[in-house]
């Protein structure tokens, strides 16, 4: 390709692609890679978007997007072998205009997206891996592509390759490279579902979406998360454990933990009578802080997964992913003015970063990842010990109340030492607070 | 629901196979000597399978999700992970 691009993304998923339209829309020259047949086929999240970041690159994008449902519901659960304690928040306001979250298909979504930015003139190219950058001496100056004669020329490349940012990496952005206890595996089914099946089991007004989050024994103690999310008629199911402690578990597949927390008798009731639909997996980048790469070099910007810009605590990827694309996209249209694209002009996108949500809430959560893997009672001992404990206290034997208190608690700490208790909340608090 | 085998559920995705693997072990001999062996029960998909008569990783590449675990379980960074070409391997309907 002898044209020569103002921009050159790698990657049509929410980062790309946010940071395409608002570059295409301010009328530079961009071309987007993805190396699927369309965008969002190779791409998978749980899958949670939100709407307040969203509307910062598409305004009321609900009222034409494929959206799924509006959450009007999130639960937390406490999982232990055959119980669960069930925590959380329903609001109407999160059901009516302009809602907080929605639960949607990568695949529907980005396909979407990606139209809204060909038609602001936005250039796409499906099917094409790009597998390098291209450098002209130590200059970055395009990407190399899969295709015959495939060197595509550029001003700015923009990396949103996704969690496996194999050209972030190569590029050496990556100092130390990534390790497996800084990303999770996570598995997913969608699972088909009647709409009326759906709210009626999830307790939902016509359209509404419900998503609930589980901790402790679905993921076998290791430190992960499971879910389940409600689309328009399917569930998204699926769990996602750290690669590392996975390694620890020898002969467990992903899969099996999938089906185990499936067969949990709060969860089975659930999907009863669904039909699975597809199997999908993917890596999520909990590294958090520590573990972000160089995000800007001469020519060269980061954005998204790739950036490690994720936040487990709260579950927020997706949104992250469209911000930082945003702030790429300011970046590079300053550059492109001043026609500087040298790394102390693409400096700008870092100090963007720290100045919002996104490195503010990294920066905070910076020791949870390592805190919570060296101490897997978190994951473990404290979803059962409060199950354990609501067991005993909801169980009406004749026994007086404050002997059951003293059970509970000589239960509790012949397993875990009063002063190991109050070093983890001590912990928790140092991570969390 | 009835539990589902990993093959039952890859026959549920579009996959387009390409003729040559995107995955390739970087040295046979570590394999032997790798006492784990995570690559054959972390992955998703199953695609790493030991066999035990010729001593060496098969590489079932057509059912890859294209996750990536591999690449980042392997203690032996002996995996070398590169994505299919352009649009051939998985290609999710939901996502």
């Amino acid at each position: 390709m002898s044209e020569k691009f103002d921009v050159i993304i790698v990657g049509a998923g929410p980062a790309g692609l946010s940071a395409g339209y608002i570059l295409a829309k301010n009328g530079l020259n961009v071309i987007i890679f993805e190396r699927g047949d369309h965008p969002g086929t190779k791409n998978v999240m749980g899958g949670v978007l939100y709407r307040q970041p969203t509307e910062e690159i598409i305004p009321r994008f609900w009222e034409k997007a494929p959206v799924e449902r509006p959450i009007v519901e999130q639960r937390l659960w406490l999982v232990d072998e055959e119980s669960v304690v069930t925590i959380g928040y329903r609001s109407k306001g999160f059901g009516e205009e302009p809602y907080n979250n929605f639960t949607v298909l990568r695949a529907k979504f980005d396909r979407w997206f990606a139209e809204q930015v060909a038609d602001a003139g936005g250039l796409l190219i499906t099917e094409t891996v790009v597998e390098d950058l291209l450098y002209d001496g130590s200059r970055v100056v395009g990407v190399k592509t899969g295709r015959p004669e495939g060197d595509v020329r550029g001003n700015v490349v923009i990396l949103a390759e996704g969690v496996n940012s194999l050209l972030t990496q190569k590029a050496g952005l990556q100092k130390d490279g990534i390790n497996s206890s800084q990303l999770a595996v996570a598995v997913k089914e969608i699972i088909a579902l009647p709409k009326e099946k759906i709210e009626d089991r999830f307790n939902l007004e016509e359209g509404e979406g419900v998503t609930i989050e589980l901790v402790g024994h679905s993921t076998m103690g290791m430190m992960g998360t499971g879910f389940i999310y409600t689309n328009k008629d399917s569930l998204s199911v699926g769990c996602g454990v750290l690669i590392s402690q996975l390694v620890e578990r020898e002969g467990l597949n992903p899969n099996e933990l999938l089906e185990y927390m499936k067969s949990h008798p709060a969860v089975k009731k659930l999907l009863q009578g669904g039909e699975t639909q597809e199997y999908l997996a993917h890596m999520i980048p909990e590294g958090g802080y520590r573990a972000i790469p160089k995000l800007y070099r001469d020519n060269v910007l980061v954005v998204g997964d790739a950036a490690m810009l994720c936040n487990g605590v709260h579950r927020e990827g997706s949104n992250m992913a469209m911000i930082s694309g945003k702030f790429a996209a300011e970046t590079v249209l300053a550059a492109h003015e001043r026609g500087d694209y040298s790394e102390g002009m693409l400096s700008a996108y870092q100090r963007k970063l720290e100045n919002s949500f996104i490195l503010k809430d990294l920066k905070k959560y910076q020791n949870v990842g390592l805190v919570m893997e060296r101490n897997p009672q978190f994951f473990k001992f404290y979803p059962h010990a409060i199950n354990a404990a609501l067991e005993e206290f909801l169980t009406v034997d004749s026994i007086p109340k404050k002997e059951k208190q003293r059970k509970i608690w000589n239960y509790i700490t012949s397993r875990r030492s009063k002063y190991e208790i109050v070093k983890d909340m001590y912990r928790g608090w140092r991570v969390l607070g | 629901m009835k539990k589902m085998s990993i093959e039952d559920k890859l026959f549920l995705n579009r996959f387009q196979a390409d003729k040559h693997s995107h995955l390739k072990i970087k040295d046979r001999e570590t394999c032997i000597n790798c006492q784990r062996k995570p690559c054959t029960y972390i992955c998703p998909a199953a695609v790493y399978a030991w066999d035990e008569k010729e001593q060496r990783i098969d590489t079932a590449y057509e059912g890859c999700l294209e996750c990536g675990t591999c690449k980042y379980g392997c203690a032996h960074d002996n995996i070398d992970w590169r994505n299919p070409r352009g649009g051939f391997g998985v290609m999710y309907k939901n996502g």
